[in-house]
C-alpha cells in the first residue's frame, strides 16, 4: 500500500528524518513509535505531502507520489489527522465532517449524508449540530478522526489520536479504530500510548533520531534491545534482563 | 551624466533622510517583532506627533528640539495606554483583530486631525531652518544634520535598552516566546504596552526632527510610513539592524532616483522594491525567518 | 430553500419598491451611494469574511473596474454596457494576479494586508501620473442620457440596477455559503493545514475567492463611474474605498451574506446623521466609522447580524 524509500528530511543543519524506509501492508494497522523528537511527525508530514523529502521517494498504491502536494495525495486516498486537533471553529460538528466528505461528494446533500454516516461510525452521531468548538478533548479527537475518514481514504495516518485521553476514553476509542480497519482502511499510526499500540498493531516500526532502528511484530519490538535502549537510555536493555519483571510501557 | 560631486551630495542627503526613516521604521519593526503584527496606526501616530510639535511651536513657542523630550515622553505614555487599555482588550487576543483595531485607530486619529486642523498644510518657523554646513562641494542643511545625529543616537540607545536593561530583556523574551515569558513571570500585557509606547516614542522623536524642515497635513504621516513599511520588509520584519540599514539604503535609493528620474517616480521605485521583496522574499534581506 | 433564500428575496423586493415610495433626489442619491458601497463591501466580505484573507487594498479592484469602464467608453468608444462588463472582468483579472503573486509566496495575515495596501497605492500613484487616466485632472464620461449608454434620466433606474447587482451578489453569497466552495472557504479561513489534509486545494480556493471578490468590488467601481460620470485617482484608488469596503462587513456581520449590505446602509445612515449633527466638520463621519470599527471588534464581534440574532432569540424565548 505505502512504501517509504530512504526518505530524508533536513531543516537547515538538522536531519529530522534520516534515510528512513518503511512498508505498510494493505489492510494492516501499522504502528510508528519512537522517543520524543525522533522525527515521527516529520515522517508523517512527508508521507501526507505537507513537506517534500530532501531525498528519497514515497510510493502509494504502486505510484510515486513524492512530488504531489498534500491535497492531491488526499485525492489519491491518503488522509491524516493532526496531533494538535483544531476543528474549524465556526462550523458545527456535521459541517466539519462534511468538509472532508466534499472531496468525493460535490453536492451538499450527499456530503452531509456521508458526514452523518461517518459521525455515527466514530460515535459523534448524537451531537451533529453542536458547534465544534464546544466539544471536549475526546470529542475533538473523534471529530479529527471523522473528518479524515470522510474523505474515504485508503490509507489513514493517525498522529497520536489517543494522546490526552484518559484510560476509559482510550478504551472507548480502540474499537472505533479497529472498526475503521474492518471497513478496509489501512492505518498507519504514531502513538505514545504503548498498550494501545501493542494491542492494535500487527506491525511496528521504531524511529529514533530520524532512523528506523527496528521493526517487527509487537512482541518482537517489546523485547528488542535497541528499542529498549532508545526509550530508556544506554545499558537499559541489560539492566532489564537482570530484573526480569520489566515490560515495555511508556 | 551627473558629476561625482552631485551624486555624492545626493547620497549624503539620502543618508540623512534615511536616518529619519530609520526612526519611523524602528518603531514599526519593534512592534512587529514583539506583537507579530503590523501596527497600521503608526502613520497616524506620526501625524499626531507632528501636529503636537506644530502646536507646541506655533501656540506655545516651544522650539521643536526643546519639545523633543516632553513630546517623546507624552507619546510613550499615549502608546502605552492605547495598547494596554484599547488595542489589547479590544482584540480578544486574536491577531487579525489587532490588525483591524490598529487600522480603526489610524482612521480615527487621521480624521480627528482633519477635523481639528483641516486639510491645510502647516509648517513652523525656526530661525535655523536655512542654516547649513559648507562641505566645499555641497551644503548640508543644519536641521537635517542634527536629525541624522539624533536618529543614530536614538537607535543606539534603543539597542542598549533592549540588550542591557531588564525591561529590554523582558521585551526580547516576549518577542521570542510569549507563553514561556509569561510562565517565567513576565507581565506580557505590560511588555506589549511598553513596546507600543517605545514605537510611539520613536515616531515622536522623528516628528521633532522632521518639523523644522518639513510640513504637516492630516495625511503627512502616511507617506513616511509607507516608506517605513518598505524598509521593514526589506530589512526583515522585527529586525532592528535590518531596519537601520534598510532605512539608510532606501534613503539613498530615493535620493538617487529623484536625481535621475524625478520626484514622483522615485516613490514608485520604492513601492516596486516593496512589492518585489514581499513577493520574492517576505522574510526580508536581513531577516532570519518569518 | 425558502428558509435559505426567502429573507434575501423579500429584502430585494422591498428595496426595489424604494423608487415608487420616494422621489426626493437626495434620498435616491443616498440609496444609490450606499448600495455602491454595499456592493464593494460584498466583494470584500467574500475574501475577508468567508475566506479569512483581510485585504486593506480593495481600492485596487474598485478603481480598476471604474477606470476600465470609463476609459473604454471615452477613449475607445466601447458601448457603456460592454465597458461595464469589461470593467468587472478586468478587476477580476487584477484580483487573480495580485492573489497569485501573494498567495503563491504564502503571504497571509499582516503581510497580505500590507501587500494589498501597497498595490492599491501603486495604482493610485500610477493613475495620478498617467495620461491614459487623465492624470490628476481625472476622467469625465460624457453626459449623454440614453439607456443604451447606461445613463438614465431618473435616479430610480439606477436604484433598480444597484438593487439588482447587490441582490444578485446577496443570493450568490447565500448559494456559496451552502455549497462545497463555501465549506472550503471556511476551512481555509479556520485552518489551512487541516483543509489541505482533507484534499482542499487551498491555493486554488483562495485564487477563486480573490478573483470573484475583486470582480464584485470592480462592479461597484464601474457602477460608481456610471452614476457620477467622473473619476480621479483619489476616488478610484483612494484608501477611502478600501476602508469602506472593509468596515461595512465587519460592522454588519463578517462572513454573513447580509452583513455587508446591512453594515453599509447602517454606516451611511449613521454618517449622515453625524454630519447633520456636527455640521460641516470634515472627517467627523470617518472618526465615527473608525470608532465604530474598534467598538464592533471589542464588543460585538458578530456585528449587527449577531445582535439581531440575539434579539430574535430573546423575543422567541419571551413569546414561548
Amino acid at each position: 500500500m505505502l512504501t517509504v524509500n530512504a526518505a530524508t528530511k533536513r531543516f537547515g543543519g538538522l536531519v529530522a528524518v534520516d534515510a528512513a524506509s518503511l512498508e505498510v501492508a494493505p489492510g494492516s494497522i501499522t504502528g510508528l513509535i519512537g522517543p520524543n523528537g525522533a522525527g515521527k511527525t516529520t515522517l508523517f508530514t512527508l508521507i501526507a505531502g505537507f513537506e517534500t523529502p530532501s531525498s528519497g521517494t514515497i510510493l502509494f498504491d504502486g505510484a510515486d507520489v513524492t512530488a504531489l502536494p498534500a491535497h492531491r495525495r488526499a485525492e489519491r486516498g491518503i488522509a491524516r489527522t493532526f496531533q494538535i486537533v483544531q476543528p474549524f471553529a465556526g462550523l458545527s460538528v456535521v459541517e466539519n465532517i462534511a468538509v472532508g466528505a466534499y472531496l468525493r461528494h460535490p453536492r451538499r446533500v450527499d456530503a452531509q449524508a456521508k458526514a452523518r454516516a461517518v459521525a455515527d461510525l466514530v460515535g459523534l452521531g448524537g451531537m451533529l449540530d453542536q458547534p465544534a468548538a464546544a466539544l471536549t478533548v475526546a470529542g475533538r479527537k473523534r471529530l479529527e478522526l471523522a473528518r479524515a475518514l470522510a474523505t474515504e481514504p485508503k490509507l489513514l495516518l493517525l498522529d497520536e489520536v489517543l494522546a490526552g485521553l484518559n484510560p476509559s476514553e482510550i478504551r472507548d476509542m480502540l474499537p472505533v479504530i479497529r472498526q475503521i480497519r474492518g471497513r478496509g482502511v489501512t492505518i498507519l499510526m504514531v502513538e505514545h500510548v504503548m498498550q494501545a499500540v501493542m494491542s492494535l498493531c500487527e506491525h511496528i516500526h521504531v524511529l529514533a533520531q530520524g532512523k528506523i532502528i527496528a521493526e517487527g511484530k509487537p512482541a518482537e519490538i517489546a523485547a528488542h534491545p535497541a528499542v529498549i535502549e532508545a526509550y530508556l537510555g544506554q545499558g537499559a536493555a541489560k539492566r532489564l534482563q537482570a530484573a526480569p519483571t520489566g515490560g515495555a510501557h511508556a | 551624466m551627473f558629476a561625482p560631486d552631485i551624486i555624492l551630495a545626493a547620497v549624503l542627503n539620502g543618508l540623512m533622510t534615511g536616518s529619519v526613516y530609520a526612526l519611523i521604521a524602528l518603531g514599526l519593526t519593534l512592534v512587529y517583532g514583539v506583537l507579530h503584527i503590523i501596527n497600521f496606526a503608526h502613520g497616524a501616530t506620526l501625524t499626531a506627533a507632528m501636529f503636537a510639535v506644530y502646536v507646541a511651536q506655533a501656540t506655545l513657542g516651544i522650539d521643536p528640539y526643546l519639545a523633543l523630550l516632553p513630546i517623546t515622553l507624552l507619546f510613550f505614555g499615549l502608546g502605552y495606554i492605547v495598547q494596554r487599555f484599547v488595542i489589547g482588550p479590544a482584540s480578544h487576543g486574536e491577531d487579525r483583530n489587532i490588525l483591524l483595531v490598529t487600522l480603526g485607530l489610524s482612521i480615527v486619529i487621521e480624521n480627528a486631525m482633519l477635523s481639528i486642523f483641516r486639510s491645510d498644510t502647516r509648517s513652523i518657523d525656526v530661525p535655523y531652518a536655512f542654516e547649513s554646513i559648507d562641505l566645499g562641494f555641497t551644503f548640508l542643511a543644519l536641521p537635517r544634520v542634527a536629525a541624522f545625529g539624533v536618529a543614530l543616537l536614538v537607535a543606539l540607545l534603543l539597542g542598549l535598552l533592549l540588550t542591557g536593561t531588564d525591561t529590554g530583556k523582558a521585551i526580547r523574551a516576549v518577542a521570542k516566546e510569549k507563553t514561556g515569558a509569561a510562565l517565567a513571570g513576565i507581565d506580557v500585557a505590560h511588555i506589549y504596552a511598553v513596546t507600543f509606547g517605545l514605537g510611539a516614542a520613536c515616531v515622536a522623536i522623528a516628528a521633532c526632527l522632521l518639523m523644522p524642515t518639513f510640513y504637516v497635513t492630516p495625511r503627512a504621516g502616511n507617506a513616511f510610513v509607507l516608506v517605513a513599511f518598505t524598509i521593514v520588509v526589506l530589512g526583515g520584519m522585527g529586525s532592528i539592524p535590518g531596519a537601520l540599514l534598510g532605512a539608510l539604503f532606501i534613503g539613498v535609493v530615493e535620493s538617487l532616483c529623484g536625481l535621475f528620474f524625478g520626484e514622483s517616480l522615485g516613490q514608485i521605485g520604492i513601492f516596486l522594491i516593496f512589492i518585489l521583496v514581499l513577493l520574492v522574499k517576505p522574510t526580508g534581506l536581513f531577516g532570519a525567518r518569518a | 430553500m425558502i428558509r435559505a433564500y426567502g429573507p434575501a428575496l423579500a429584502l430585494i423586493a422591498l428595496a426595489a419598491l424604494v423608487p415608487f415610495a420616494v422621489s426626493a433626489n437626495t434620498v435616491l442619491n443616498f440609496v444609490v451611494f450606499a448600495l455602491i458601497i454595499a456592493l464593494a463591501a460584498q466583494g470584500w466580505n467574500l475574501l475577508g469574511g468567508l475566506a479569512g484573507q483581510f485585504s486593506f487594498g480593495h481600492a485596487a479592484f474598485f478603481g480598476t473596474g471604474a477606470y476600465a469602464a470609463a476609459i473604454l467608453q471615452t477613449r475607445y468608444g466601447v458601448n457603456a454596457w460592454a465597458a461595464f462588463a469589461c470593467g468587472i472582468a478586468l478587476a477580476g483579472a487584477v484580483g487573480w494576479i495580485i492573489g497569485f503573486l501573494s498567495f503563491r509566496s504564502g503571504l497571509r495575515g499582516s503581510y497580505f494586508a500590507l501587500v494589498t495596501l501597497a498595490f492599491a497605492e501603486v495604482f493610485r500613484i500610477l493613475a495620478n501620473a498617467s495620461s491614459v487616466t487623465g492624470g490628476a485632472a481625472g476622467t469625465l464620461v460624457k453626459l449623454d442620457v440614453r439607456p443604451e449608454n447606461f445613463q438614465f434620466a431618473s435616479r430610480g433606474a439606477f436604484v433598480w440596477i444597484a438593487v439588482a447587482l447587490v441582490g444578485f451578489v446577496l443570493l450568490m453569497t447565500i448559494a456559496i455559503s451552502r455549497s462545497r466552495f463555501g465549506a472550503w472557504l471556511t476551512a481555509v479561513r479556520e485552518n489551512e493545514d487541516a483543509a489541505r489534509a482533507l484534499g482542499v486545494d487551498t491555493l486554488s480556493v483562495k485564487l477563486k475567492a480573490i478573483t470573484l471578490s475583486a470582480a464584485i468590488t470592480g462592479a461597484a467601481g464601474a457602477l460608481y463611474v456610471q452614476y457620477y460620470l467622473y473619476l480621479d485617482a483619489g476616488i478610484a484608488y483612494g484608501a477611502w474605498i478600501s476602508v469602506e469596503a472593509l468596515i461595512a462587513p465587519i460592522v454588519g456581520g463578517i462572513g454573513t451574506a447580509f452583513g455587508p449590505v446591512l453594515g453599509a446602509v447602517a454606516l451611511h445612515v449613521f454618517g449622515e446623521v453625524a454630519k447633520a449633527v456636527a455640521g460641516g466638520i470634515p472627517g467627523i463621519d470617518l472618526v465615527l466609522y473608525g470608532l465604530l470599527l474598534v467598538a464592533t471588534i471589542a464588543f460585538a464581534p458578530d456585528g449587527l447580524m449577531g445582535l439581531l440574532k440575539r434579539l430574535a432569540r430573546r423575543k422567541a424565548q419571551e413569546t414561548r
